[in-house]
């Protein structure tokens, strides 16, 4: 290994035996009964061999990972994107040795401290003070260096009152701010981190950031999972995109999120190919109020009254609203002899930047079936800031998916 | 920055390359369970303190369950059954002799074999030689022996059946047990990981334990020519050197049954660290 690469990966893979439940299960007594019969003598059989039990009547080979080949310089920060199950999560927990790789082998050099969540290890009948010095050994820190920053630590988290008080009687902000002040004094030579900044307060946030940034000048590698593009942005220098389990791009940060948004575009593209309702095109327009322009074509329903609804979720699962037309007791939207298109506009003003999934549906208003059901994956909404400003709101902030419009008049 | 720096070179000197493959056993385990004595000393502290958390009695449960069960042994063996005592010691005492060890033995199972499941979250979020979960859990349970051997002493001065020089080697003998119950506990550990169905298991062992074991008897009440076999129960080795330090040489140890389970209990420890160590790598993906 030269000597400014610090991390390695050759061909590595990581394997998971997953069941599931047979698709034509019935419900007869005879059949739950023969069935659980099966399952207890594989048990059985697996136990004998030493293998684990995985619930479920089939079992399937699953890779999470295959195939993921980089290399990382000493100092680089470097950000993975990716979709959810890409194996971003998967990927972190073999390089902190939480689990080994099914195959090829990674070479690591300096200490890993690895931060997959905040507060592990938090006992909630404990003090603050206690769980500090709990939660810090678990993260690899010494007694003595926990003590020497522990006034610092205390300072960052801003519950100095509530040292000597069970965490238990902590909300869950204050829980969230001792934890993550913990884990951001961490002085590892490389430094793994998973999705760990979406919490807190906007201003908490900010400070968490700062801290990242200062981490990351210091000269230390930093491993950084993240949704939030913004973060990816300002904190990392390089990029590793994964996909289904491989890695798909690497490069500076700025070319792998183009990679990224290509590759978000074309799988909505694919998954609508396979429904005969499907996406001619889809514009975010941020002139005047933002807009999402979505024409429709393979229209293929019998003429009647229907509902047409557009359901806009974020990434976290969050409902954040819904569209409609013909719902909400109008009389529906007649559709005769159509052509198969059709154009929506959904509105999006004060819409936070995000990543949002937007789910359209033609409903029967008579019979209240779902007619036709579209889903379009992972839109990445990120609209200017407004006039004068420097920022637009970032739902990862936590404040919410809505710009509140607020208005101001100066008095004498 | 410096002085962390230079601190850190002191603990770690040098980078070394970690090699991350499948089934590749980790060359450096044993220096790097040592470089992690302080997360053991953290959790095992973190047990001991919870322990007795939100409970009005508190650590004064560390009394009533073996004083209670040695007034029932009492009874049972040593009043309506007739049983001999060892030598002259009285009955409670020669009970409670045996309960100490066999309590300590049992709670370390217990607690050891659940540990990695109770523990899961921490297994599935950092990294650590896993080795360190049960043996820190083992812990609490000297801390309960502790507040019991209290108890015992002042049982002995009351019934006046005070101990001689042989109680010098009682330190040994609790060492004896710690390992006779790791051997098994980790064993026991590994497998709950994979089959939950050994978190029924345990509690049953216990209880079928107790009553195997020379707990609530004198193991002079065996027959002679059983004692062999019967000493295959490496607790069968613990008690009666417990009961030979501490009943001051009322007791005698029974040589080749004891040697046996000397063995016994080396043979689970390397069985039990083989299977740990086999199957470690693995537990994060397990939960």
């Amino acid at each position: 290994m030269t000597s400014d690469i610090v991390i390695r990966a050759e061909g590595l893979g990581k394997k998971y035996i997953i069941g599931h439940q047979s698709a034509d299960r019935s419900n007869t007594f005879r059949d739950v009964i023969t069935q659980n019969v099966k399952n207890f003598v594989r048990g059985a059989r697996d136990m004998a061999q030493g293998k684990a039990i995985i619930a479920g009547d089939e079992l399937e080979e699953f890779w999470a990972l295959k195939n993921v080949d980089f290399e990382i310089k000493r100092g680089e920060v470097v950000g993975i994107i990716g979709r959810n199950g890409a194996g971003k999560s998967t990927l972190l927990k073999v390089l902190s040795r939480i689990t080994e790789p099914s195959e090829g082998r990674v070479e690591i050099k300096g200490r890993v401290a690895s931060l997959l969540e905040v507060g592990t290890g938090f006992h909630p009948e404990l003090s603050g003070r206690e769980n500090v010095y709990l939660n810090g050994a678990i993260l690899g820190m010494t007694r003595a260096e926990i003590n020497r920053k522990f006034d610092e630590i205390v300072d960052f988290s801003g519950v100095e009152k509530f040292l000597d008080t069970p965490v238990k009687r902590y909300s869950s902000g204050m829980y969230v701010r001792l934890a993550f002040a913990v884990a951001a004094h961490l002085e590892p030579e490389i430094l793994i981190v998973d999705e760990v900044l979406a919490v807190g307060d906007a201003e908490f946030q900010k400070k968490c950031l700062g801290k990242m940034q200062d981490v990351a000048g210091q000269g230390r590698t930093v491993l950084f999972v993240s949704h939030n593009m913004g973060a990816i942005k300002s904190l990392c220098r390089t990029g590793i995109l994964m996909k289904n389990g491989t890695v798909a791009h690497t490069g500076e940060t700025q070319d792998t999120l183009d990679a990224y948004s290509r590759q978000l575009a074309r799988s909505s593209e694919q998954a609508n190919q396979r429904s005969s309702l499907h996406v001619e095109r889809l514009v975010l327009d941020f002139n005047e109020v933002p807009k999402m322009k979505i024409q429709l074509a393979g229209l293929a329903v019998p003429s009647g009254t229907y509902e047409v609804r557009t359901f806009l979720t974020a990434v976290s699962g969050t409902a954040v609203g819904i569209g409609s037309v013909g719902g909400f007791g109008s009389k529906g939207l007649e559709i005769q002899n159509t052509q198969g298109k059709m154009s929506l506009s959904l509105e999006l003003p004060n819409l936070a930047r995000d990543i949002y999934l937007v789910t359209i549906e033609l409903v029967d208003v008579k019979t209240h079936k779902v007619v036709s059901r579209l889903n379009l994956d992972e839109i990445d909404f990120a609209p200017p800031p407004l006039a004068g400003e420097n920022h637009s709101l970032d739902a990862s902030w936590g404040l919410g998916f809505n710009r509140l419009p607020l208005s101001l008049e100066m008095r004498d | 920055m410096t002085e962390q720096n230079t601190n850190e070179e002191k603990r770690d000197p040098g980078p070394r390359t970690l090699i991350l493959e499948s089934g590749l056993t980790e060359k450096n385990y044993w220096s790097d369970l040592w470089a992690y004595r302080e997360l053991f000393a953290i959790l095992a502290w973190r047990d001991v303190a919870v322990q007795y958390k939100q409970t009005v009695i508190g650590v004064a449960w560390a009394v009533i369950r073996p004083l209670l069960t040695m007034i029932i042994f009492t009874v049972v063996f040593g009043t309506l059954a007739k049983l001999p005592s060892e030598g002259t010691s009285p009955y409670p005492v020669m009970v409670m002799a045996g309960m100490l060890p066999w309590f300590l033995f049992s709670t370390i199972l217990s607690q050891a074999a659940n540990s990695l499941v109770t523990n899961s979250n921490l297994i599935g979020k950092v990294y650590f030689p896993r080795l360190i979960v049960p043996t820190a859990s083992s812990i609490v349970a000297l801390v309960d022996f502790a507040v019991t051997f209290v108890l015992l002493l002042g049982l002995m001065v009351i019934l006046g059946a005070l101990p001689s020089w042989q109680i010098l080697l009682l330190p040994f003998f609790v060492l004896l047990a710690v390992l006779a119950a790791l051997g098994p506990a980790l064993i026991l550990a590994s497998l709950n990981v994979r089959y939950r169905d050994f978190r029924f298991i345990v509690p049953f062992i216990v209880q079928f334990g107790m009553y195997v074991s020379p707990v609530g008897f004198a193991s002079s009440v065996v027959p002679e020519n059983l004692r062999l076999i019967y000493s295959i129960n490496p607790v069968v080795g613990v008690i009666d050197g417990f009961r030979w330090c501490l009943l001051g040489g009322q007791a005698d140890i029974y040589l080749p049954g004891f040697a046996l389970s000397l063995l016994v209990v080396a043979f689970f420890l390397w069985l039990g660290i083989r299977t740990f160590r086999a199957t470690e790598k693995t537990f994060a993906d397990l939960f």
